[in-house]
């Protein structure tokens, strides 16, 4: 008579109440469930849905711990007060205690936001369909605070998750059943409903639209300027960071997004525990690197002119394409989402293949948009099961044939 | 009502509700999608729509046994068209920086598909009287769903409503503006005006389940 057992009778006790989902949802977070199978023999793996999920959610803790690191760095570099790193990634300038703090409690509220209120539209709707709590949520809940701005102002955010969970999920069905990516479609909605603080070169380093404020106050200070290295590119003018800075993620952007290195160790760890498709990581970025190729080789060869406003994005070498922005985030985290992505081997190449070319098609050709990788993995994530159906039609056609060979 | 028959009285109030032309024939939907950014264009569309559909309906009815039935859209296009451009030029004439912001879309209240329908479905086979209510029906369903969609877009894309800054001045920084509150750029977008349906669509068939299609 353990805890375990008591928590099951609670549960027996109170099955007819409405808020029992709830109860459920957290006991089998933090408990492995007293029931058993009551009919028929069944193989289950152990991972299930909370296990997958928490294994995601592992892969991406780096990234939001650099991330509040690099928050409280741009922050202070920006300010003056620290100079930029020079000794590699495991630069004293980097990791201080003082950067972290400011990150800290600067992308800590935009977690609680991101969980509070996505998990609480998830409970209401258990509550009211009267289904177990999904744990969908969980992956969509950390993804949402390494996509945004870090100093995005909160009320923003639970407005763009309300309308990601329930426009991008539960009218669907909720988890498993969405067509769109829902972190994505909270980033979409926060990206097209309020542009001044998803794009510009004063959302990206904290402190900096407060500084504009005081500035406009009529008090003598030197604006922060922090634009993103697609933001300098679009514009066409010299990006200040080297390639070391873009691939280790010294550099402004969304909270988790920066650092090329950690996402790549997320990545192997999602891939290793067979998690992420590396197929669709793959073709993703020889997607990206075709598509990179084909506008350099248009750039040098002089088709268009330098006075261009595509010239900027379009001259940069293809490999920085796959170091800057959300490319790399993206690819790994977000296009990899089993729900949405295609299913079929075949299918997973085409879409990845085709979420890295549109990504890189977009970033350059739509200058106001620069991040090309949300719109590109949306646009796939739509056309993942017409990928999927013409692959099993393939299929079915490829072995009509045999038959008819055969029997013929 | 006790002006109407219990059967008249149903042809206004169907439209309204359960056989909505927006949300359940989901007819139409190219203008709710087009002129819902302001309220006032939304209404005036929805008058103009009342004004065609209403006259549009008993003119086609008085001529239901004289029309033949191979050259019927065109002689249903014809008047369609005749009564459009009369809404067009009273528009241009007395309201023309109205007429200029839905530009295209009172012409192309000719191709709304709710008109056609109500012309071929009802005028045809009904007496002018119930073709009237009909139409008069009919275009308030569809112009309270423009309403509605139009109401939430401009109140949450532009913080005004018939262009009255009701939540404040967004530059001056007053009203709501003053707690950081921002308008939602968004929802000016033709996207938003979908979903805005697609929730109304939502919210009444979860209220009537008899209203949900199989499939």
């Amino acid at each position: 008579m353990g805890l375990k057992k008591q928590l099951h009778d609670f549960k027996v006790k109170n099955k007819d109440k409405k808020w029992l989902p709830a109860f459920s949802a957290i006991h089998t977070f933090l408990f492995l469930p007293n029931e058993v199978t009551h009919n028929g023999t069944h193989i289950k793996g152990a991972d299930d849905l909370k296990r997958t999920m928490n294994t995601v959610i592992m892969a991406m803790v780096p990234c939001l711990i650099f991330g509040m690191f690099n928050a409280g760095y741009q922050h202070h570099i920006a300010l003056g007060d620290i100079q930029a790193v020079t000794a590699g990634f495991f630069s004293p300038e980097f990791w201080s205690i003082d950067n972290f703090l400011v990150g800290f409690w600067q992308i800590l509220p935009l977690v609680i936001i991101s969980y509070g209120v996505g998990l609480g539209i998830e409970f209401i709707f258990a509550i009211i369909k009267g289904h177990e709590v999904e744990e969908g949520y969980l992956v969509t809940g950390m993804l949402v605070p390494l996509i945004v701005p870090v100093d995005i102002p909160l009320w923003m955010l639970a407005v763009a998750v309300v309308f990601g969970v329930v426009i991008g999920k539960e009218v669907f069905g909720g988890t498993g059943m969405n067509i769109l990516n829902p972190a994505l479609t909270i980033r979409a909605f926060l990206f097209f409903a309020y542009p001044t603080w998803m794009s510009g070169d004063k959302v990206w380093v904290h402190g900096a639209v407060e500084r504009d404020q005081a500035i406009a106050a009529g008090e003598n200070l030197d604006a922060i300027s922090g634009e993103t290295i697609l933001g300098t590119l679009a514009q066409g003018k010299e990006v200040a960071y080297s390639a070391a800075d873009m691939f280790l993620g010294f550099i402004p952007g969304s909270v988790g997004e920066t650092s090329v290195l950690l996402i790549l160790l997320g990545g192997l760890f999602l891939i290793f525990s067979k998690i992420g498709s590396w197929r669709i990581m793959l073709s993703s970025v020889l997607g990206a690197v075709v598509m990179g190729l084909i506008f350099n080789q248009v750039a040098s060869a002089g088709i268009i002119s330098e006075s261009s406003k595509f010239y900027g994005l379009m001259s940069a070498p293809f490999w920085e394409h796959l170091l800057i922005g959300g490319f790399a985030f993206g690819t790994v985290f977000m296009a990899t989402d089993p729900v949405t992505a295609s299913q079929t081997t075949k299918g997973k190449w085409i879409y990845g293949f085709l979420v890295g070319f549109i990504s890189i098609l977009i970033r350059v050709f739509n200058p106001a948009y620069p991040e090309g990788v949300m719109l590109a993995i949306l646009l796939m994530n739509v056309f993942a099961p017409t990928i999927d159906h013409y692959v099993v039609q393939g299929n079915v056609k490829q072995r009509m044939k045999r038959l008819k060979a055969k029997t013929a | 009502m006790g002006l109407l028959s219990k059967k008249d009285a149903a042809l206004i109030k169907d439209p309204l509700a359960d056989n909505n032309p927006i949300t359940i024939q989901v007819l139409g939907i190219c203008s709710a999608l087009a002129i819902t950014a302001e309220l006032e264009a939304a209404i005036v569309m929805s008058v103009s729509v009342l004004f065609v559909l209403g006259i549009g309906n008993v003119v086609i009815s008085l001529m239901r046994n004289i029309i033949p039935s191979k050259i019927r859209i065109i002689v249903q296009l014809i008047v369609v068209a005749a009564l459009v451009i009369i809404v067009d030029q009273v528009l241009k004439a007395f309201a023309y920086e109205l007429s200029k912001t839905l530009s295209v879309f009172v012409g192309l209240i000719i191709t709304n598909c709710i008109i056609m329908g109500r012309f071929e479905a009802f005028a045809l086979a009904n007496g002018p009287w119930r073709s009237f209510l009909d139409g008069i029906g009919n275009s308030l369903g569809y112009g309270v769903i423009l309403i509605i969609v139009a109401f939430f877009r401009e109140l949450l894309g532009a913080g005004t409503l018939l262009g009255f800054k009701v939540l404040g001045d967004p530059i001056e920084k007053t009203g709501v503006y003053a707690f950081g509150y921002e308008n939602n750029g968004f929802m000016l977008l033709a996207p938003m005006a979908l979903i805005v349906v697609g929730i109304i669509i939502w919210i009444q068939r979860s209220r009537n389940t008899a209203l949900v299609e199989d499939h």
